[in-house]
């Protein structure tokens, strides 16, 4: 039951007409959208269309300007803080210490919310990290591997909700199967997994439903292929 | 804000910084020899026992200071190399507490250099500290690294999404720091009986500093947030 009583299951993300500002710059000019838990949507659209803004929309990382957002049922327009502690955004940059080794990276973003040590465990074990590459340093990882350690650290944090810019770029074609491959496990397991990206066919065939971001707006495209 | 939370992170993300550094030596192989070597230029330029006697206090806060811009430019280049900084404020993580704790991991290896720099005060200007001078010398490091690791904390922060940030974090740090050289440097004096100071005069120079580090504590640990928002 959602937390407004109704009988329909609470969604990851609901936007009604929101509308996201960049300085005066309407990044986001009235964009409605559900996206359910458990699912793998793919944005798709050009460049400058608005795919990353709405990341970071969803991310609690910009104010909402108008309309109604929930995310994960915490109203956006008010709790951004409290979004941002259950959501893991990972763009271009993984957000690792590369002098740290893997599991010391892991565990430091576990701890910032009091993440156990079998919960890091767990989490570098989903990602495939937990054996020799355990105490390499991030520094001497492949692509890959960084962005394999980087989920690994949202899992510790709890994150329900991944969003992921571009996460198959500077991967090669064995980094993408990995990622992919721990894509559909996270979502299987429960994650929300939200990706923008350029590489339809690459990112299509792993999306479970397709969004275009176009101009600021959105429209449903159907389902991956 | 949960109190318990802050000094967590704040706890965290010493560790982390000092972890970071352990691992890498960036401060002990460039830094500290960077900060001797001024010391030493310092003695060839002016070469003369009683000069360097005399102006000992100033030179050693000089290069703690000039040491500083490195020390602060290197704590957010570890945060910026893989957008980990961003990730702390999109994760969000207590600003207040990744404030603290970068602060705390800056003095703590401020301390180590200003303690190796009064060394070599003493080995090469032959600077004598007394025990009550070494008193007002821990006493005035102590309460100078508050500050000078807090203002370095909050104006690095303040740079460190900016472009050409390695040029402007001198252009704003040091302006901001003269209450601190000319407190410290006073402080110092009286505490190596520079021209027969007493060391009872360094203690009202501790007032200054204790102010300094009580405003950028506060305002850095309050301001913080956003600062490292947009």
């Amino acid at each position: 039951m959602s937390s407004d009583g109704s009988s329909t299951p609470s969604a990851a993300i609901e936007f009604v007409d929101v509308v996201a500002l960049i300085g005066s710059f309407p990044a986001l000019a009235g964009v409605t959208m559900r996206i359910e838990r458990g699912e793998i949507v793919l944005l798709r659209g050009p460049n400058g269309a608005g795919k990353t803004t709405l990341l970071r929309l969803c991310a609690g990382l910009l104010p909402v300007e108008r309309g109604t957002a929930r995310v994960l049922e915490l109203d956006l327009t008010i709790d951004r803080d409290s979004v941002r502690r259950r959501v893991g955004l990972i763009g271009h940059t993984n957000g690792s210490y590369p002098d740290l080794t893997v599991t010391e990276n892991v565990r430091f973003w576990g701890r910032t919310i009091g993440a156990t040590d079998d919960e890091v465990a767990s989490a570098m074990a989903r990602m495939k990290i937990d054996g020799r590459l355990a105490d390499v340093p991030v520094s001497r990882l492949s692509a890959g591997q960084r962005r394999r350690t980087a989920l690994a650290s949202l899992i510790a944090r709890r994150a329900q909700l991944w969003l992921l810019d571009e996460p198959h770029a500077g991967l090669d074609a064995e980094g993408r199967d990995e990622l992919d491959a721990v894509l559909r496990a996270a979502a299987a397991a429960g994650a929300t997994i939200v990706v923008a990206s350029h590489e339809l066919e690459r990112a299509g065939s792993l999306a479970t439903r397709q969004i275009e971001v176009v101009a600021g707006q959105t429209r449903e495209v159907g389902g991956g292929s | 804000m949960n109190v318990s939370s802050t000094f967590r992170v704040a706890r965290l993300i010493a560790a982390k910084d000092l972890r970071v550094e352990w691992r890498s030596r960036v401060v002990t192989n460039q830094v500290l020899p960077f900060a001797v070597l001024v010391m030493v230029l310092f003695a060839f330029a002016l070469d003369s026992d009683a000069v360097l006697e005399r102006v000992a206090p100033g030179l050693v806060w000089l290069a703690t200071i000039f040491s500083v811009l490195f020390l602060v430019a290197r704590t957010y280049a570890v945060e910026t190399a893989d957008g980990a900084l961003d990730a702390l404020r999109s994760a969000g993580v207590d600003p207040m507490g990744i404030f603290l704790g970068k602060t705390a991991a800056l003095a703590a290896q401020l301390l180590v250099l200003e303690a190796l720099l009064v060394s070599a005060a003493v080995i090469l200007y032959r600077a004598d500290p007394t025990p009550s001078g070494t008193v007002l010398l821990v006493t005035t490091a102590l309460v100078a690294t508050v500050g000078l690791a807090s203002v370095g904390t909050l104006y690095g922060g303040l740079a460190a999404g900016v472009k050409g940030r390695e040029t402007l974090l001198p252009l704003l740090l040091l302006p901001v720091v003269a209450p601190v050289l000319i407190g410290a440097t006073r402080a110092t004096e009286s505490a190596f009986r520079t021209n027969g100071i007493a060391v009872s005069e360094g203690w009202p120079w501790l007032g200054l500093l204790a102010v300094f580090a009580a405003i950028f504590s506060v305002v850095g640990a309050v301001a913080f947030g956003s600062l490292i928002d947009e």
